[in-house]
Order: structure tokens, then sequence, then C-alpha cells
């Protein structure tokens, strides 16, 4: 049972980060209506840039504070230079738009940070806290605290201003929107600057795991895009109970399942996202879109 | 004599390669109801649309003096015109009193107040205030759709077929609430209806179009009682 409860704990901690991501991915989804694969090679360049900060003296919370602001604001500016000049063209021309952004933010990581792999420091000791028997690393239970905490946020945010009413409304029918005046050009940039502060949010939660390197991302994201999956890519609910349940199950399938270790992981969450698609497609909170015509 | 709070001089609008609007002209008075008559594909919507611009268009189009017809329809928004499109036009997942929040997004500062006295207007949705717009009638999502309108305090209403697909008692509940407005707030409605008889006797003046232009125009009182034109177009 101690064992059990340490597993959880810590495949929690990975959940968050995946939790994260996904919320990422599926704000921008909702948003413009494609999947953004160049969201963990953002975050991984807004980590990088955190490391700059931390590198130059700036204490931890304040270099968070300014990445996430950074990321931002790249955010937004992704958005209206890359993204808008497409809006409205097929899905897939933007997809592959996405897919260029990847391997350019990838490029101009590798440009400037290089390619060598880095210790990225944590806001929380790995010394671990005893509950019982069980002993629990601080920096797990920081890790599903800030991951938590930005989704909160995040929610709030959304529910309660009149910001993130905009927003949902713009997500959810654009032309409507832009009859009540509500600016839905400005809207969905704004939805990329908030999933690019919570990609950098993930970036900077997992680099001190796995290290800093600039293709620190890419597992992260398969992880995100499957928790996404599985929980409906348009429900932002759904992407955090998705990342958190895969955290967990990965992490206890490695632990029990002893030929589930090391790569197999990865197969987990690409199997994950192979089923769902296969047996329930819109995943578990996910709605069929219904039309009244 | 006061100049129209709305002017369209020469409009044309084009879907792609189709041209809906081949040069339309109206006005809109301070205060007047005017109908927009025709029959389907006449273009009524696509006058509508031109105004809000949400269709490309060319031609001069003013309101309350000032130039828009090279404006976003955000812009219109702000520039005190509520369009209510056909279908509705309510956001299904968000719920009744956010759909109202959203109505006052051009405008600063509180408006929970307003929110309760326009719910006032249609006790229907006072009920409901908490339910996901999607869950409501038909009648309810138009009314909901007109009370979203009124919380932007435009000063022209824009309604596109707020009888379409309705119960009879909803939609005299509907007209009845639109003359209301019309006399006690002074509202200006710019009103598209299929239903010619029930749009006359609203209005005070009346448009028809027709495959684009305008065929005729007069007092809806007159056009009312002119059989042959009835007959022609309006199909009753």
């Amino acid at each position: 049972m101690t064992e059990f409860s340490q597993q959880v704990v810590s495949g929690l901690a990975s959940g968050g980060i995946y939790a994260s991501l996904a919320l990422a991915v599926v704000i921008v989804y909702r948003s413009s209506g494609v999947i953004n694969f160049a969201q963990g090679e953002m975050a991984t360049f807004a980590t990088f840039l955190a490391w700059t900060f931390l590198h130059h003296g700036i204490s931890y919370w304040p270099a968070f504070a300014l990445t996430l602001a950074i990321a931002f604001a790249g955010g937004v500016a992704l958005e209206r230079v890359v993204i808008r000049p497409v809006e409205g063209r097929p899905v897939l021309t933007v997809v592959i738009l996405t897919i260029g952004l990847l391997i350019l933010v990838n490029g101009a990581t590798q440009w400037i940070w290089g390619g060598a792999t880095r210790k990225f420091p944590s806001p929380f000791s790995t010394r671990p806290v005893h509950v019982g028997s069980a002993a629990f690393s601080i920096q797990d239970l920081g890790i599903v605290g800030v991951s938590l905490a930005s989704v909160a946020l995040l929610t709030l945010f959304f529910r309660f201003t009149k910001l993130g009413l905009g927003l949902r409304a713009a997500a959810v029918n654009p032309e409507e929107s832009r009859l009540v005046g509500v600016r839905v050009g400005w809207m969905l940039a704004l939805g990329w600057g908030l999933a690019a502060a919570l990609g950098a949010v993930s970036g900077m939660m997992v680099a001190p795991v796995v290290f800093l390197d600039p293709n620190m991302m890419q597992g992260v994201l398969l992880y995100a895009f499957a928790a996404a999956v599985l929980g409906g890519l348009a429900s932002p609910v759904g992407a955090v109970v998705g990342g958190l349940a895969l955290g967990v199950v990965l992490n206890l399938l490695g632990t029990y399942v002893s030929t589930f270790g090391g790569q197999m992981r990865l197969v987990g969450g690409l199997g994950v996202i192979l089923a769902v698609l296969l047996i329930r497609p819109t995943g578990l909170f996910g709605r069929t879109a219904v039309r009244r015509v | 004599m006061a100049p129209p709070l709305l002017e369209l001089e020469g409009v044309e609008a084009q879907y792609g390669a189709i041209k809906a609007l081949h040069g339309v002209s109206l006005a809109v008075g301070e205060g007047d109801v005017v109908a927009l008559l025709g029959a389907n594909g006449a273009g009524k919507t696509t006058t509508l649309r031109a105004v809000s611009g949400t269709v490309r268009r060319t031609g001069q189009i003013s309101f309350a003096g000032r130039p828009l017809d090279r404006s976003t329809p955000e812009a219109v928004a702000r520039a005190g015109i509520a369009h209510v499109p056909e279908g509705r036009g309510t956001f299904g997942e968000l719920t009744v009193r956010e759909n109202l929040r959203l109505g006052a997004w051009t405008r600063r500062g509180r408006v929970r107040g307003e929110e309760d006295s326009v719910l006032a207007r249609f006790p229907a949705l006072a009920d409901r205030a908490r339910q996901p717009a999607g869950t409501l009638s038909g009648g309810e999502q138009q009314m909901l759709a007109l009370a979203r309108a009124l919380m932007a305090r435009p000063r022209l209403l824009m309604l596109d077929e707020p009888s379409l697909g309705l119960a009879p008692l909803v939609v005299a509940s509907i007209f009845t609430i639109l003359r209301g407005l019309n006399e006690e707030e002074g509202l200006a409605v710019l009103l598209v209806e299929q239903n010619a008889t029930l749009a006359l006797e609203a209005a005070s003046t009346a448009y028809v179009l027709e495959t684009g232009r305008v065929a005729v125009q007069g007092p809806a009182g007159e056009l009312r009682a002119d059989e042959s034109l009835r007959r022609s177009y309006l199909g009753y």
C-alpha cells in the first residue's frame, strides 16, 4: 500500500505536467480548430529562456514569472504573425504550418543554446516528506501543486472574467461573437498566448526531472496528445483529468508490470491515442458536435 | 427632416462570385420600424449582413451620420447596431446569463443590474438564467437572442426572421415585446420577415426586395392595402 501511494503521487506529478501541456493543446484546438504541433517546442524554448534568466542570477520565482510573461507575448505574436495569414484556410494547411513551426523553434533553440543537455534547477527540494510509512518527494508534490494551480487559475479566468467569456464565445461561435462586438482575431491570439504560458509551466516543471535539452518536450508532447485525446480534444476538463490519469496509470504499469519499463512507456502513450480513437473518438469528456439544420 | 439613422445607398454585396445585392438603397429613421420583405433569395438577409459587415459589400452605408461601409462586424456592433441573425444566434454552450453578459460586451462597467431588468422583460428566461442556452426551446432562444441584443443598448436592432419555426403564440409575444421596445424606448428596428402580414402590422415603412433590388417601397399601411402588390410580391 505504501509503495502504491508513493507511485500514485509520483504518477500525479508527471500527470500534472502532461495535463498542463494537454490543456495548452486543447485551448489552441478550441479556438483555432487545429492542433499546434509546435506547442512542445515553444515550451522548450521558454524553458531555455528561464534557464538563461537563472544563469544570470535572477532567483527562481521572478525568473518563472518573467518566462511566463515572455511566453505569453511570444504566443500572441506567433498567432498574429504566423497563423493569422492562413486563418480560414483548410485545416491541413494550418497543421503543416505548425509542424514547420515545430522545426523552426527547435532549430532556433539549438542555434541559440546549442544541443547540450543542461541541469535545470527545481524550486522544490527532492527531500522526502513522510506520511505514515509512505515517503513522498517534495518535488513531486510541488509539481502537482504548480500544475494544478495554473490549471485552476486558468479555469477561474475562463469562467469568471469578461475576457474569459469572450474567449469561450469566440471559440464556440466566432461569427456570432463578431456580431456582439468581440474582436475574435485578438481572442485567438490571446488563446495562443495563454497556451504558450501554460506550456512554459509544464516545461519548467519537467526540466528538473528529465534535464534540459532542445528535444526535451517531444516525449512530453506525445503524452499530452494522449491525455488530450483521452479527455476529448475539445474539453479542457478532459485534458486535465486525462493528463493526471495517464500519468498515474503509466507509472503504476511501470512499477507493477515487469515488461512495462523504460521505452514501453512511450508505447503506452501511443496505445492510449490509438485505443481512444478506435473505441471512443470523442474521448471521455468530449461530445459529438450536433448541429441542427 | 432629420437625416435617417441608417442609410444605404447603392449597396451591392456578393458571396464569392455570386452577386446577391445589385444596388439596394433604403433608410431607417430614428425610432422607426422598417420591414424588409420579399421571397426567398431576394437578398433580405444579405442586406442585414451588408450592414453588419459579415458579407463583402460596396456602396455607401451610413449610421448616425458616420460611414459604416468599411467597418468590421465588431466595429458595427460598437457603433450601436445589434444584429440578431436568422437561426437565433445564441451561444448554446454558454448559460443564459453568460449570453446576456456577452451582449453587453461593447459596454464598460458593471451590467448586472441591466441583466436583471432585461430578464424582467423576458420572464421565461429568468427561470432559466443558469441553464445552457442550447437547452432552451426555439421560442426561448429567440427571446434570448433578443434579450442579448438589448444588453448592448443598441440604437438600431436588426432582426432576421424572428418568427421562423415558432408557434403563433410565441411569435405574437415576441412582436408584443418588440412593439413595447419601440414605443417605450424609441428603439429603431430593421425587420426581415417571411410573414408579411405580421411584418406590415409592426412596421411603419416597408421595402420589398426582388432579386437583390428594391422593387417596391412605401408606408406599410399602403402596401398592406394594395392587393395586386400583395399578390405579386408577397404571395398572400
